[in-house]
């Protein structure tokens, strides 16, 4: 009797919940501040792009040739020569972490050239192995290059039989923050949807005054209503907010159309909100609250999503969890939609998966939301 | 007999992890147009059952119906339900609140404004609609929590803990103005740790620890013990002493210092013992006085503790000195415009007990911090055992035994790792630590909990443990911040017995409370009223100042408090 | 004052280490950081990529593109192929991130190779993943080249001359040589400051506060007492990886424990103060947990492990030189695998040692001014 849904009483506590949110600098403060920071980081501190490599020369030779070769790493774009000596003091630098690798262009490097060949050695930092494998790969490009340019002085070279053309979709660049700024963004409606979300109400709870409202005849499908709405809505400003910014500082591009921007979004944050829900039902303390909202959607969100790290590349069993975090299904989407486009043939089925979720969460937070204080 | 709003009967509540029943056995009515008091200190059941019948919590046994139904299963917007937190949206307005509840108790738009007009009326909030809730006093808040729970006139109203914690002014408008609303028919339950009210009540249930000690009229109680309250005159030097020898007495089961008397309960069927025997001349004289409810519930109890403090017995005697242990010199603080205190002073003698009475946020405990050093006063100064607290080095500290509002302990350390802590804390080393540990565990019974967590163990000894490791250094000034504060009376009688004690030994008290009988235990005490000090002296001038010298302490303070609005509204 | 290890200073780090080891959350904040790094940070966290599936339009159906698929499809790191006949097909395909790669064989590219024309296999990434892609680009290069190479038309050398490249310290280039190093520092990081960011504000919250305050303790002795168990809680868990270490990932250990240890304690104390400021602050548990969040992310993703600090602006390059993991990051990654020596080690210390008495006399100075 009591327990259907009656208009009134929703727009009464919509009310209640959006005067809240206006007025508490601590959820502004979470559904815009540290969002930002967080794009901030991603967009600025975290670069995954071919980097400018800080190495050491040990110029052996000093033949014309040698001199021409060590002259191209200097003014190459990939590499910083900060330091040119002998290899046994450069190795220390290396030890020291101030240098990635060593090139090494030996004694006797011009009378090879001469004869038609011409070995370097390069020595990398295998402490950081991509950036070791970068160096190792664009140090012997580099080199390729400037054999393939002398010899074709002289017109003794040929293309070699087959070579690799490589084209990058969507992001011929290669720019990691056209990825991870997106990601980032599925990070920040992880934090409105179920961080700060499973906060309001445990706060409620804590302050005492979800006991005043249960005791009055308000329903428990308008209670939770009243609570997934505003937080809905805010969640979606503060990723119009991020996507605004994404593209105009960030310059990540934006492909897709903003309504399956839209779309996307509202079925991650079914999920989300829905965990968000259960949570604190669940704790009924602001404190815990926040530790599983953390453990349970953040960190999956960063670490096991695919945002940051490859899915494929980690072990089998962790695979398997990734299946479990919702935020994997929303990952993918995002990339799509600012940086290839619309394309709902990989969107639908990732939405299914979310909307899922989203009835599994919210009846379990639906089980765990009772009219009585345990 | 008009057919009860609601009832409970035979009602029992066990919440997992805990030993004891929450609520055992209890029976009761709430009848239409009555006070029905639900008494008892906290953690006696007071709570789990008011929610119970709001359909917060399932009974294990037992059933609550309320307007002929479950509890669970009833019409709740006929029901006025006020939590003890008053339930309020602190970053909504007065308004804002009253329309919340309003719509979600389904008041017809049409009465709206009229219910709205004649509570804010009522309450006398109206200049205040527009202010959010966090921003009102606590006397406010509790009427505006009064107001959403009545905003549609429900048919029950369920009160949990109304007037802890207000000013006894505001404490009777609020009871009044209840009581003008039971008088339309509505079945109010009224729940207290606060005994002198439950004498106010039509009918009232007494629990004590999930238990039904007493259901009916007050009245009915209080006959019970009548000829067995004696008040005794005595002189003002030796009262403390007297009283332990009176508490030592076998006829004797209960006693209070009142100003420059005591007040004495006999045992059943027992004789007074003779005025000499307690050391006072012949010719004092044995007056009968009417019982109270608290006598009442002393004796359902099975009485006070003894006379004599063993705490007392073991601690060293302070050095009588001529200086003042205590100095309080026109301390004053402000946040922002707002000012907390204005102007305090006052000076207390080694070997006195000094009471800072009040409501809370008058700015007792804003005084009380800057005497320990906790706030830098914005002007004035203080001075504890002749150091000033906030400049002086961290050793001067060491003179002070601090027991702080609320529990404060750490409580998830066990009961003797917190002792351990403390006895650390004041520099004991390794044998007289262990000495005053075990002392502490053996007057303060706390073996059974030694091992744990301070935070599960009950109120009263909660607050036997706060003291005894505030005293582990034996310090020769002692600040207690509403010391008693929800404990039941016995526990309250055996700290003042405690504190008489210690006083005699030399010690220096400092002690805030809003129970205003205890302030009959003072040597003097300060009155404080919106941030300044209304009236200083002994209990019995401060009566005397309120114009009436054998009244109740709480009706002195209101008069002093009403003749300070007077004078603050001619200003 | 008598000695300065009295009964007050035993008093208060007996308490704050038991109030760790007792409180539930405090024990959750210590068991499950570790947990979860060491199960999903080693293996997780991988900037390797594995397991790729790489989609194959062959046209050719010669020699040569079979030498290359072949090739392709035996590579460690290469799960699977999946054959397409048609462009729409591999649009498809990369669109709904089924493969990451789609290499592309003309009706004539085994007719080109053998004639010496120059063949081209085109090769299309998905650039959504760019960081993946590149490295997958890179395999493939190597295996082109591979095959190039064994193409026996050639007579001179395409080009002369070559690269010879050597990994030190990790020779086979193991990714979990970088991630468990970089994992002692986010570790103790991260138990740590939970524990330090968390002991102020809960005394505050639970009313202890002015118990403390009004009994005869220093400031000094408060905030020592409140920093040992954060410290020893890092040791502990850094201690632990080391253990742990030689029995399940194997990777070496080069240098001296003895440069080690003091490093970390200096590393522990920096971001214990960072914590403590955090904590001071606080007026709740709630804030001090969002405050140490707002903070720890930025410290781990500017440590150079998430990320190499090389590629980031230089404005964010200044800011994590305030950052003591990322001077912690290089201590242990060369201790691990480098055996760096003293100086270096030195080097890398004294900024920590800098940031944690900065941030420990500031601290100090708000627990005093914030008395009310």
């Amino acid at each position: 009797m009591s327990d259907k849904f009656n208009p009134r009483r929703f727009g009464a506590m919509l009310v209640k919940e959006s005067l809240q949110i206006v007025r508490d600098p601590s959820t502004l403060l979470i559904a815009f501040v540290l969002p930002m920071l967080l794009l901030f980081m991603f967009g600025y501190g975290v670069n995954f792009d071919t980097p400018r490599s800080r190495i050491g020369l040990s110029l052996q030779d000093n033949s014309e040739a040698a001199k021409s070769l060590a002259g191209s790493f200097q003014s190459s774009r990939w590499f910083d020569v900060v330091e040119t000596g002998a290899v046994s003091q450069l190795s220390s630098e290396m030890v020291a972490g101030r240098i990635r690798g060593i090139i090494v262009i030996p004694h006797g490097f011009g009378r090879q050239v001469a004869w038609g060949s011409g070995d370097i050695q390069v020595l990398t930092d295998g402490s950081m192995p991509n950036t070791a494998s970068f160096i190792g790969a664009y140090a012997e490009g580099l080199r390729a290059t400037w054999a393939g340019a002398r010899a074709g002085d002289r017109g003794t070279t040929r293309p070699p039989p087959i070579r690799t053309a490589a084209r990058f979709w969507f992001n011929p660049e290669l720019k990691s923050r056209y990825f991870l700024v997106p990601g980032s963004i599925a990070a920040v409606m992880t934090i409105v949807g179920t961080l700060l979300t499973s906060l309001v109400i445990a706060r409620e709870w804590e302050r005492g005054t979800l006991e005043a409202i249960m005791a009055t005849p308000v329903g428990m499908i308008e209670l939770i209503a009243t609570k997934v709405v505003p937080y809905f809505l805010l969640a979606l400003v503060s990723m119009t907010l991020c996507s605004v910014l994404a593209i105009t500082v960030f310059g990540v591009p934006f492909r897709g159309s903003p309504l399956a921007l839209l779309v996307i979004s509202s079925t991650f944050l079914f999920p989300a909100l829905g965990q968000g829900l259960w949570i604190s039902a669940a704790t009924k303390n602001q404190f815990v609250a926040s530790q599983v909202a953390l453990v349970s959607g953040l960190l999956p969100t960063l670490l096991l999503s695919g945002f940051i790290f490859e899915i494929n590349s980690m072990p089998k069993p962790i695979q398997a969890i990734t299946y479990l975090v919702p935020s994997r299904y929303l990952i993918p989407q995002m990339q799509t939609v600012f940086i290839a486009g619309d394309d709902w043939s990989l969107f639908l089925p990732n939405m299914v998966m979310l909307i899922g979720f989203g009835f599994l969460f919210f009846f379990l937070a639906v089980r765990a939301t009772k009219r009585r204080i345990a | 007999m008009a057919d009860a709003v609601a009832s409970v009967h035979g009602l029992t509540k066990r919440f997992s992890g805990q030993e004891k029943a929450a609520l055992d056995k209890i029976s009761m009515d709430i009848e239409p147009g009555k006070m029905t008091g639900l008494v008892g200190p906290d953690g006696a059941g007071k709570t789990t059952l008011i929610r119970i019948l709001a359909g917060l919590i399932d009974p294990d046994a037992g059933e609550a119906t309320v307007f002929g139904r479950a509890a669970t299963a009833t019409d709740r917007s006929m029901i006025g339900y006020m939590p003890q937190r008053f339930g309020l949206y602190e970053d909504l307005s007065v308004i804002e609140n009253l329309r919340l509840y309003a719509d979600l108790r389904g008041l017809p738009p049409a009465d709206r404004q009229a219910s709205f007009d004649r509570l804010l009326d009522f309450t006398d909030l109206k200049r205040f609609t527009d202010r959010l809730a966090g921003k009102l006093s606590g006397g406010m808040k509790q009427k505006l929590g009064l107001a959403c729970a009545m905003v549609r006139a429900p048919k029950l109203l369920l009160l949990d803990e109304p007037s802890v914690g207000v000013d006894p002014l505001s404490r009777r408008e609020l009871w009044q103005m209840v009581k003008d609303l039971a008088g339309d028919g509505i079945g109010v339950l009224w729940s207290t740790a606060y005994l002198d009210e439950a004498e106010k009540c039509d009918t009232v249930t007494l629990l004590s620890e999930g238990k039904g000690l007493y259901a009916g009229p007050p009245q009915a109680l209080t006959d019970k013990i009548c000829n067995r309250v004696l008040r005794l005159a005595v002189p003002s030097e030796g009262r403390r002493v007297i009283l332990q020898r009176a508490l030592d007495d076998p006829a004797i089961i209960d006693g209070t210092v009142q100003g420059d008397a005591l007040r004495l309960m006999l045992k059943a069927n027992t004789a007074p013992p003779t005025p000499q025997s307690l050391g006072l001349k012949s010719g004092s004289l044995f007056e009968t006085v009417q019982p109270r409810f608290e006598d009442a519930f002393i004796d359902l109890l099975g009485g006070g503790p003894s006379g004599t403090s063993q705490l007392a017995e073991h601690y060293r005697k302070i050095a009588a000195t001529d200086a003042p242990a205590i100095v309080a010199d026109g301390l004053s603080r402000r946040f922002g415009d707002f000012t907390a205190a204005d102007l305090v002073s006052f000076s207390v003698p080694r070997g006195q007990i000094f009471g800072l009475l009040g409501p809370n946020g008058a700015g007792k405990s804003t005084t009380f911090k800057m005497l320990c050093g906790l706030l830098t006063p914005s002007e004035g100064r203080g001075s504890v055992a002749g150091f000033d607290l906030h400049s002086a080095k961290a050793d001067a500290r060491q003179s002070l035994g601090y027991m702080a509002q609320k529990f404060s302990l750490y409580g998830d350390l066990s009961v003797r790792q917190n002792l351990n802590f403390f006895a650390g804390a004041y520099g004991l080393k390794n044998g007289d630590a262990r000495e005053a540990i075990e002392r502490s565990i053996e007057i303060f019974h706390l073996h059974r909990y030694l091992k744990e967590n301070a935070s599960t163990m009950p109120l009263g000894f909660k607050q036997r443990l706060a003291l005894a490791c505030a005293v582990l250094h034996q310090p020769p000034v002692l600040f207690l911040d509403e010391p008693t504060s929800g404990v039941d009376p016995i526990v309250r009688r055996e700290f003042w017995t405690h504190i008489n004690g210690l006083v005699e030994k030399g010690v220096t008290v400092l002690v805030t409370t809003h129970f205003m009988d205890e302030a009959e235990y003072c040597d003097r005490a300060t009155l404080i009223y919106r941030a300044r000090q209304i009236a200083t002296g002994t209990p019995d001038e401060l009566k005397a100042l309120a114009g009436k010298a054998d009244a109740k302490m709480e009706d002195a303070f209101i008069a002093l408090i009403k003749a300070s609005n007077l004078q603050r509204e001619a200003a | 004052m008598t000695s300065i290890f009295g009964p007050r200073l035993a008093a208060i780090i007996v308490k704050e280490l038991w109030l760790v080891l007792r409180d539930p959350r405090a024990r959750i904040s210590l068991i499950l950081p570790p947990f979860i790094q060491l199960f999903v940070f080693a293996y997780a966290s991988t900037l390797e990529v594995k397991n790729v599936t790489i989609g194959v339009l062959d046209r050719d159906g010669g020699q040569w593109s079979h030498e290359i698929i072949q090739r392709v499809a035996g590579s460690p790191s290469v799960r699977g192929i999946v054959r397409f006949d048609a462009d729409a097909a591999v649009a498809d395909a990369i669109n709904t991130q089924r493969v990451i790669a789609v290499l592309r064989f003309d009706s004539h590219f085994s007719a080109d190779v053998s004639a010496g024309r120059g063949a081209v296999v085109g090769a299309v990434f998905d650039g959504r993943k760019s960081n993946a892609a590149q490295i997958v680009d890179g395999y493939v290069d190597r295996i082109v080249a591979g095959v190039s190479a064994d193409v026996h038309v050639a007579r001179p050398p395409p080009v002369p001359g070559s690269t010879d490249v050597t990994y030190w310290f990790n020779p086979n280039l193991d990714y979990l040589w970088f991630t468990i190093p970089s994992l002692v520092v986010i570790i103790s990081l991260a138990s740590s400051t939970s524990v330090v960011s968390q002991s102020v504000a809960r005394e505050k919250e639970m009313g202890t506060y002015d118990q403390l305050m009004v009994s005869p303790f220093r400031v000094w002795e408060i905030l020592v007492g409140k920093m040992v168990p954060p410290v020893l809680i890092g040791m502990a868990n850094a201690t632990l990886y080391l253990v742990v270490n030689p029995f399940v990932f194997g990777v070496p250990f080069r240098g001296s424990l003895l440069l080690f240890y003091p490093s970390l304690i200096v590393f522990l104390l920096a971001m214990t103060g960072i914590g403590m400021l955090v904590s001071v602050v606080s007026n709740t548990q709630q804030q001090a947990f969002l405050g140490m969040f707002a903070l720890t992310v930025p410290a781990f993703l500017l440590s150079g492990y998430a990320a190499p600090i090389d590629n980031i602006p230089p404005f964010l390059q200044l800011v994590a030189e305030a950052n003591p993991a990322k001077h912690f990051q290089i201590v242990t990654e060369g201790l691990f695998l480098k055996g760096m020596p003293a100086a270096d080690v030195f080097t890398n210390t004294w900024p920590m040692a800098v940031i944690a008495v900065v941030t420990i006399a500031v601290a100090s100075y708000l627990f005093r001014s914030r008395l009310e």
